[in-house]
């Protein structure tokens, strides 16, 4: 029995059988051939099995994350082809006698060296690609099947790292729990756990090396550990939770289609966050009132170019149609910083995250911005729809961008182009933005507080450093009075406040949150109901 | 042998996807095409060392075409690069 601890991104508990997706693959051994020719025919073999596989992942990631995303299978096809590659492999195994494993990694090696000595940055990016086709032919070679977890079991995924790029390719209901050395608990691995109601533990200082296909595991979120092969104490123990566990969320269940108001009566909209139009399942299975965040970044990610205004007007539409007069706040891009698409040549920062980032780039870049107001105005027609603004810092900024919406408005009308005017509101993710919200709250329909930006500006502590760890509290009186100033400014004018940072499924200050006036709660679908379940248990 | 040059208006560059439907384009022809940059060059046949050239927009490059069927391959490459680079 091994245990690893880590830090839990959602609080689960499972058991099930390792599945290990292991990048780094397993180490090549340099062998001794005889016969040239059929290393040389496995090797086209493998070549060829590597196509149909990535025909059908880019069959699978049309389906659920659609085009522009699923190129990148697509440039790998096409680099499986390429003659060089291909000519490299086969002289390495017949001038040096070797096996067809090691002229593939070989090869990859110094292909990948190639493009990460680049200047341009998207061809350095283009090493992990070069990497990718080529752990996929050695995996062929050994005949290590692929992720496939179609025939399979519900599995523990268990990974270095996972890219989104490898979350679509596993098929979601046979993933029992994520278990990562890398990730933040940001990361798009994370997102997905919570989005899905499993465990899962980032940060995990484990051995892969020591770990196998097949094993058995416990995650628990509670604790965040992970138990390689348990004595059987241990597994009973956990079976006993597991089932505990599961009870639970068949209690919550009944919470389903039931108000959320307190017992004296206090209503709080309790809404849903999502990252794509994919993630509208989870929404309805969880039975949130609508979306209180759609972030519409996603629709800007892992492409190669700007998404065009029918593309984006489809997708908000999509949305709005799907909630059916059910409110859907969509924040506009909020690009920059630690989301970044090579096409908008961003140049490289010393402090991103102070930087040139969200509604900085569509005051600056109006252009962008226009494209998407019209298609958000478009579709504003066809459901409830509100427009969030993100990054704000004063209250310019909103005339600004109200000047820019009036020009889409001008040029909708003189081009009969239906389209309504929806509630607009703004984050509140900035220290500046909660000292002004007085004057804010005049101007804007809502706010919405974004915690987990407010909290890293407030206490000065970057997110993403894990040394600082210690000394971040999400808790911190400093972000909890701001809440309260946000809160008072807002009713002041008769306007909302709502929270759709991490802290909103908070379940320790959800009370605290209802008592302070906060309207709105907008958390991962998955904490839908146990929010529900908690706000009808205050008494106030 | 036919040439031509052409600066690259794509604002992407030849990055992978367009690299690759140039190989596809060129691979229909028995000529050799060869893109050049600053000296560098690369047969347009040949993804990865297309790439490696990292072709950026508003680059200059000159592209060599020899073969039987250069001619045609020349109007036909240049117009693709027109429309698509």
């Amino acid at each position: 029995m091994v245990r690893f601890l880590g830090k839990s991104v959602y609080k689960g508990i499972t058991m099930g059988k390792v599945v290990l997706f292991d990048k780094a693959g397993c180490q090549v051994k340099r062998g001794k051939i005889e016969n040239a020719d059929a290393e040389v025919a496995r090797v086209r073999a493998a070549v060829e099995k590597a196509k149909k596989q990535l025909v059908s992942l880019y069959d699978k990631a049309v389906k659920e994350v659609g085009e522009a995303s699923a190129a990148i299978f697509e440039v790998h096809q096409m680099m499986l082809e390429d003659e060089d590659y291909l000519e490299s492999i086969d002289n390495i195994i017949r001038t040096e006698k070797v096996n067809a494993e090691y002229a593939v990694a070989i090869t990859g090696d110094n292909f990948s060296e190639m493009f990460a000595g680049m200047d341009d940055e998207y061809m350095r990016a283009r090493a992990a690609d070069v990497k990718d086709i080529t752990n996929r032919l050695v995996n062929n070679l050994y005949g290590h099947e692929e992720i496939d977890l179609n025939g399979m079991e519900p599995s523990i995924i268990v990974a270095d790292d996972l890219t989104p790029s490898e979350t679509v390719q596993i098929d979601k209901e046979k993933i029992l729990a994520f278990v990562t050395i890398h990730g933040s608990t940001n990361s798009h691995t994370a997102i997905l756990a919570r989005m899905m109601n499993i465990p899962a533990l980032v940060g995990v200082p484990m051995d892969l090396e020591r770990i196998y296909n097949g094993m058995t595991a416990v995650v628990d979120g509670f604790s965040s550990e992970v138990i390689f092969e348990p004595t059987e104490e241990v597994c009973r123990k956990a079976q006993e939770r597991i089932r505990e566990e599961t009870e639970k969320n068949l209690l919550l269940q009944d919470m389903k289609g039931k108000e959320t108001v307190t017992k004296g009566g206090q209503a709080v909209k309790l809404y849903a966050n999502i990252g794509s139009v994919s993630d509208l399942g989870y929404v309805l299975e969880n039975d949130a009132a609508g979306i209180g965040l759609f972030r519409s970044e996603f629709l800007y990610l892992g492409r190669s170019d700007f998404p065009t205004e029918e593309e984006q007007f489809q997708a908000y539409r999509q949305v709005v149609q799907t909630m059916a007069g059910k409110k859907v706040i969509i924040r506009t891009l909020d690009i920059g910083a630690d989301k970044q698409a090579d096409y908008f040549n961003l140049a490289k920062e010393e402090n991103p995250a102070l930087g040139y980032r969200a509604i900085r780039i569509c005051l600056k870049q109006p252009d962008i911005f226009k494209t998407q107001l019209r298609a958000l105005l478009r579709a504003s027609v066809y459901g409830n729809l509100s427009i969030m603004y993100p990054m704000i810092i004063s209250s310019d900024e909103v005339r600004k961008i109200y000047e820019i919406v009036a020009k889409v408005q001008q040029e909708l009308e003189e081009q009969e182009i239906p389209y309504t005017l929806p509630e607009q509101g703004i984050m509140i993710e900035t220290p500046a933005a909660v000292m002004v919200s007085d004057e804010l709250a005049e101007l804007v329909d809502f706010f919405s507080i974004g915690t987990n930006d407010l909290t890293q500006y407030t206490l000065a502590i970057d997110r993403q450093n894990e040394k600082l760890d210690d000394f971040y509290n999400p808790h911190h009186k400093a972000v909890l009075r701001m809440i309260q100033m946000v809160v008072d400014n807002a009713h002041k004018f008769g306007k909302w406040a709502g929270i759709c940072g991490e802290l909103g499924a908070d379940i320790d200050l959800t009370e605290e949150f209802v008592r302070m006036g906060v309207d709105e709660l907008s958390v991962s679908p998955s904490m839908v109901l146990r929010i529900r379940k908690r706000i009808r248990e205050i008494a106030f | 042998m036919k040439t031509f040059n052409y600066v690259i208006k794509d604002e992407v560059g030849i990055h992978a996807r367009p690299a690759g439907i140039l190989v596809k384009e060129a691979k229909k022809y028995q000529s050799k095409i060869v893109v050049i940059k600053d000296g560098k060059k690369a047969e347009a046949t040949k993804l990865m060392s297309l790439m490696g050239l990292g072709v950026k927009c508003g680059d200059p490059v000159m592209i060599e075409i020899s073969g039987e069927d250069e001619e045609t391959a020349s109007r036909n490459i240049q117009a693709f690069f027109e429309n698509n680079l």
